[in-house]
């Protein structure tokens, strides 16, 4: 039992949290933010520069190797600096798809790009009426030669509209809600077809709605085994859902430090509002939230290698119901001890808060998992 | 990073739980995982079979007859114990007033009361609270007055202590007393080691909620107390009993007692119907058992953390008691619920082991409400959450 990350694991984070702390504070943040892009170019070549996008990938497809607590340890970091840049879409959950359900050409083809900082990836897995469900896909892909043909819309797609590869899940047998019959493809961003209207998301990203309008995909474009997709969509999903729980460790880390450094700096009746037990116990109780967040972080980012899908599933899912939880716990306090302050959009407090809702939001919420959870026993 | 036990703890675990199979009595497993009564004798019968194996004192060190074991040997032996449904071991004796005499006491006090507290031979309790001191411990008021003496010197102890976990087995008891009234407050207690027996002392039981007898209010009236069972210098008791808290802290986190609380919970929620379906089918119902379940799990990585921490359990050990007892409490809280209106029936008689009436109800709801009224405690002792959360406030927040 250790809980100590390796020298190398820290000088990763220290690497992070310098360029963060250099590079990328609230104002530098907030202009990238209302680009019309939403992130940085030089932000993400950056990255690239630092290694940060190959973490997650094999060295023989550009990458370093690491495992999924590497992954851990960077999106906690990009947590703490509210980071913007696509990150989680190419890298984590697009990333992983390819990483699992990819042949070794279309690896070849795609990682080491992603690697370079070349390729922006998004997973368009939800649809209107799938909300979390992975396995509720109306899009179809019919055959069409050696190809596919697909159509459908995919809804709330983040960083849809950059990206230059989509990773679509589509039908190919069965009806709507059917376990089987889903299959993954491999879609240029710019094929005849595809419409994307992108917008903001509050929490400062971009996401889009794509409809797929007779959108053809040769047989180069099938990811993985036709029909047998959702096991892998589960296991990618998995371990995007692991990430994002530490990347919300590490906003609620930095919303309770900003917090409690407002508790002892901010004056009422002539000493700070900190010294109020009232508040006290409130602060505790957010240090609390964080600190059981953070402990089944860690446990789902070790258990989401796990052989056994109840037990990584289980374990993942707990973890989601914590941070959804804590995440919120912690964000209304924030918000509330901040006063007035505390709603207003100049400060960073509001923008971690909107970050974990959406964190919330985002591949299953607190009630999703608690299905997911019991489910798995 | 790795979140695995070793090879060895994995085997230390087997041992334990094949231990734990051939040895706790199964009269005692019984009581304790149908929250019957247990008598002085089941908790004295179960420590004298850890003492004989040699485990009775995972946190002392070998020279005094110890385990020596590392923080993570004791976690997965009290892991095991509880789920198993072993009998708490005292801590007062072990836990709590042992370390103190190994640090401080005299040479005479450990060879005196060491072996006995490993043998079982003599049962403590602990002698801190007041009526009038709570959380604010160290406005104590029980004196003791130094008296010079041709037949010895000793100390007249005048007073009353209170909430005395299960004093009336006691046949001694660890005092912090006033020696002194003109020093600030926390400099004029000294810790003595008293006997029960002494002329002077009265004991009076408190029943709580579950009409059990579990405290009581133990009076001292004239008692007089050799001056050798004054442990370390007069005057330094407040710096000794916050030695003693950083040696409570983390076994307070009850993991393993709440693992089986949980299991228990959903085996009644599963035979309970809830409009013709098992209660735990309820998604109402099932989502707050989940939200306990996930505390448990999230609390067994925060308690493994502190555990294998290279430096000594801080301030932010007060997490484990306050999420702890959160859990306990919650669990207890469940299980009444679960029951439906066949938590009503109160049969105090029911409980006693040896009883075989016709039980009102399931079997397994007797004492439900019973358990949930007694876990109240919890919140309570051992340094109410709020004073945990004052410690945490100040100590590592820094408000």
């Amino acid at each position: 039992m250790d809980f100590i990350f390796s020298e190398e694991q820290q000088l990763l984070r220290d690497s992070i949290q310098r360029y963060i702390g250099k590079e990328y504070g609230f104002e530098a943040r907030k202009a990238i933010m209302v680009s019309k892009q939403g992130f940085s170019d030089k932000v993400w070549a950056q990255f690239a520069d630092m290694g940060l996008l190959g973490v997650a990938f094999a060295e023989a497809h550009g990458g370093f190797g690491g495992t999924p607590v590497d992954t851990m340890l960077v999106m906690t970091e990009l947590g703490r600096g509210i980071v913007v840049e696509p990150y989680f879409s190419t890298v984590v959950l697009g990333g992983s798809l390819i990483d699992l359900a990819g042949s070794e050409a279309q690896k070849q083809a795609v990682l080491p790009e992603v690697v370079q900082g070349k390729l922006l990836l998004a997973a368009a897995l939800g649809e209107p009426n799938s909300r979390y469900e992975l396995n509720c896909v109306e899009t179809t892909a019919k055959r069409d030669g050696g190809g596919y043909v697909l159509n459908g819309h995919k809804a709330v797609v983040l960083h849809g509209e950059s990206a230059n590869k989509l990773i679509v899940s589509a039908r190919t047998a069965g009806s709507a809600r059917d376990a089987k019959g889903i299959s993954l493809f491999l879609v240029d961003g710019n094929t005849s077809g595809v419409q994307v209207q992108g917008y903001r998301t509050i929490d400062g990203m971009r996401a889009a709605e794509i409809k797929l309008a007779n959108v053809k995909v040769g047989a180069d474009g099938v990811l993985g085994e036709v029909d047998q997709a959702l096991p892998l969509l589960e296991r990618a999903a998995d371990f995007a859902v692991s990430a994002l729980c530490a990347e919300a460790v590490g906003a609620m880390e930095a919303l309770n430090a900003a917090t409690f450094d407002y508790l002892k700096t901010r004056q009422q009746f002539g000493r700070p509002i900190g010294s109020f037990q009232a508040l006290q116990h409130r602060a505790v109780d957010m240090m609390i939230h964080c600190e059981q967040s953070r402990s089944l972080a860690l446990l789902a980012s070790v258990k989401v290698q796990s052989e056994d899908p109840n037990e990584r599933k289980r374990t993942v899912s707990a973890a989601k119901i914590q941070i959804g939880r804590s995440g919120r716990v912690i964000s209304q306090e924030a918000i509330q001890m901040h006063g007035g302050m505390g709603v207003s959009n100049e400060l960073a407090a509001g923008h971690y808060a909107k970050r974990l809702a959406m964190i919330n939001a985002t591949l299953g919420d607190v009630d999703y998992h608690c299905d997911r959870f019991a489910g798995a026993a | 990073m790795d979140l695995n036990y070793t090879k060895e703890e994995q085997a230390f675990r087997e041992e334990v739980r094949t231990f734990i199979r051939d040895n706790l009595p199964k009269d005692i497993a019984d009581k304790v995982l149908h929250h019957k009564r247990l008598v002085k004798d089941d908790w004295v019968r179960w420590q004298k079979i850890l003492y004989k194996k040699g485990w009775v004192a995972p946190n002392w060190p070998k020279e005094y007859g110890g385990c020596a074991w590392t923080p993570i040997q004791q976690h997965i032996f009290e892991d095991e114990c509880g789920y198993a449904g072993a009998p708490r071991v005292m801590p007062f004796g072990l836990v709590m007033v042992a370390p103190v005499i190994q640090h401080f006491g005299s040479k005479w006090q450990k060879e005196y009361y060491l072996p006995r507290i490993l043998s079982s031979e003599d049962w403590w309790a602990q002698g801190y609270t007041e009526p009038g001191s709570g959380s604010d411990l160290a406005s104590l008021k029980t004196r003791a007055q130094f008296v010079k003496s041709g037949e010895g010197d000793h100390y007249i102890v005048d007073g009353q202590k209170t909430w005395t976990t299960l004093g009336q087995h006691a046949d001694m008891i660890f005092c912090l007393v006033r020696t002194d009234t003109t020093v600030k407050k926390q400099e004029g207690i000294s810790f003595l080691l008293i006997n029960m027996r002494s002329p002077g002392i009265t004991v009076r039981p408190i029943i709580t909620l579950d009409e059990e007898h579990e405290v009581n209010e133990v009076f001292f009236d004239n008692v007089k107390v050799p001056a050798e069972n004054l442990v370390g210098e007069a005057g330094k008791g407040w710096t000794y009993a916050k030695f003693l808290l950083g040696h409570e802290r983390t076994g307070i986190a009850r993991v393993g007692e709440s693992k089986r609380e949980l299991e228990q919970l959903k085996a009644v929620a599963a035979k309970q119907l809830r409009n013709g379906k098992s209660l735990i089918e309820d998604p109402r119902f099932r989502d707050r058992i989940i939200q306990v379940e996930v505390d448990l799990m999230a609390l067994e990585i925060t308690l493994l953390r502190v555990l294998s921490s290279r430096t000594k359990p801080g301030p932010e050990a007060s997490i484990l008691k306050i999420k702890g007892t959160d859990v306990q409490q919650a669990l207890t809280e469940l299980t009444m619920e679960a029951m439906g209106p066949y938590a009503l029936p109160f049969r105090p008689e029911a409980r006693d082991a040896g009883w075989h009436g016709e039980p009102v109800g399931p079997d397994y709801a007797g004492s439900a409400a019973a358990v949930y009224f007694n876990y109240r405690k919890t919140s309570i002792y051992g340094g109410s959450n709020e004073i945990q959360r004052n410690i945490i406030s100040q100590m590592v927040l820094g408000l």
